[in-house]
């Protein structure tokens, strides 16, 4: 299982509470991973990618293992240790003002 | 006896306050969507239970939600705002073609006939329509295709489609306003439009006189007579009376003719209200005072409405979609400030008094009477 920690405010929109455990068949990147999340929970699309282009969103970031992996490619394996479930993969709202 | 449901959208959620008929005692609900922009919640005319609301953060995208119970609870439903065919350009800041972009839905139009009906207005302009109560949207996209549409630019807000007048009586005909193009009406249900600006001068636009790039911040009408619109532009207040086909000023004795909202008392078609501001630069009230601007002859004549309402150091904003009126006997008004305050006067604008003062700054307020 691929554990997923979503920023507050979406967690309230699709209705969750601490981490999503995501159950992945294939390869797991950030493509997969995203793909997973708007499909088990669908009010979320458009929240993570634009809708049009399917691209990140600009405030949206994507860390796990101690690193940034916001501009890795989509289809770049994520890390072994997030594919195995042993590190979350954090999706955070950037620091931006407001 | 009677209800009132104010609902307020803010740019870090929105609020829901109600009252009785008397409108002296209020309870304030919310925030809803607490740290989202909010930027318009509407009900529907033909069942105020339901409710549309626009959330949307620079974070996170744009999100619909959609109430069936007053907005106690919601649900979202569809965001995508896909524009019809190729998006094609309009005019950017500094005259170069830039692309169409969604950016955010400013305004939702729920229909009069049908709950499961809605229009949404978005930045970059163009207007969406749904049938299935905000689950999917189509463009109209008869209003961006008619011709004029490379020629419109932003604002300083952005270039936003703001206000939706549904015509309830012409079947088919829809009012739409655009900063900063002008204003536009279809007479077949949306596809086809035309521009309606003839009248308006506008001196920050090359051409003052033109058909399209005029900077309008709002069009109020009265349902029991459509063909007679009012305006407030970026300056300058304005009156049709054949449906938008020509325009004449009516700003009189204003002490500014600069403003956002323009609202129309729910029983006198001639009795109108702006709040002047003080300049294009100066979003506040001149001189520091609150003042809503009441005309009871439909424009020309105007007299101030202070009581209440702040008459020293306060240099507020009143946005376009921040002022409503409620359909009770003795007609409500409501207006939101920028500083957060909600105000209402129960006596069509004689006497003033604030429902809330802390709010976030308000994006807009709309009215429900309920029976």
């Amino acid at each position: 299982m691929i554990k997923v920690i979503l920023p507050a405010h979406l967690k309230n929109i699709a209705g969750l509470s601490g981490a999503l455990a995501l159950e992945l068949t294939g390869a797991v990147t950030q493509r997969s991973v995203l793909d997973a999340i708007e499909g088990t929970y669908p009010m979320l699309r458009g929240t993570l990618r634009d809708p049009s282009t399917r691209r990140r969103r600009p405030f949206v970031r994507f860390f796990a293992c101690g690193q940034d992996l916001s501009h890795e490619p989509d289809d770049s394996p994520l890390p072994a240790a997030v594919a195995e479930g042993k590190e979350p993969f954090l999706i955070i709202g950037a620091i931006a003002g407001g | 006896m009677s209800q009132v449901r104010v609902l307020v959208g803010t740019r870090k959620g929105a609020f829901i306050l109600t009252s009785d008929g008397s409108r002296i005692r209020w309870t304030v609900d919310g925030p809803f969507f607490g740290g989202w922009e909010i930027y318009h919640l509407k009900g529907s005319p033909v069942d105020p239970s339901r409710l549309y609301a626009s959330q949307s953060t620079g974070w996170f995208g744009q999100l619909i939600q959609r109430s069936n119970d007053g907005g106690r609870s919601w649900e979202p439903v569809g965001n995508t705002f896909a524009y019809d065919g190729v998006a094609g350009t309009h005019q950017w800041y500094d005259g170069t073609a830039h692309p169409w972009e969604f950016k955010r839905v400013w305004h939702l139009e729920p229909s009069l006939k049908d709950p499961d009906v809605v229009y949404a207005g978005i930045e970059d302009a163009a207007l969406f329509r749904s049938e299935d109560g905000g689950r999917t949207w189509n463009e109209l996209s008869g209003l961006r295709s008619h011709g004029s549409g490379p020629r419109w630019q932003p604002g300083a807000g952005g270039m936003c489609l703001h206000t939706i007048l549904l015509d309830p009586v012409n079947k088919g005909r829809i009012f739409i306003a655009i900063s900063a193009a002008g204003a536009f009406r279809t007479d077949d249900g949306g596809a086809t439009w035309r521009p309606i600006n003839r009248g308006l001068r506008s001196e920050h636009i090359p051409d003052p006189t033109a058909e399209v790039g005029h900077c309008v911040h709002r069009i109020a009408m009265h349902p029991s007579r459509p063909q007679v619109l009012f305006m407030q532009k970026h300056w300058d207040v304005m009156r049709s009376d054949d449906a938008g086909d020509s325009w004449h000023e009516i700003s009189g004795n204003l002490p500014s003719d600069f403003g956002f909202p323009i609202e129309v008392h729910a029983h006198e078609p001639d009795t109108i209200y702006v709040v002047p501001i003080k300049s294009d630069s100066e979003h506040y009230p001149p001189d520091g005072k609150l003042r809503v601007y009441r005309s009871r002859t439909g424009g020309g004549e105007w007299e101030a409405l202070t009581a209440g309402l702040p008459q020293r150091d306060c240099y507020v904003n009143v946005l376009r979609d921040a002022m409503a009126v409620d359909s009770l006997d003795a007609c409500g008004v409501y207006f939101g400030t920028t500083g957060g305050q909600v105000y209402a006067s129960a006596d069509s604008g004689g006497n003033w008094a604030p429902i809330v003062r802390d709010l976030p700054a308000v994006l807009s307020v709309e009215v429900q009477t309920l029976p």
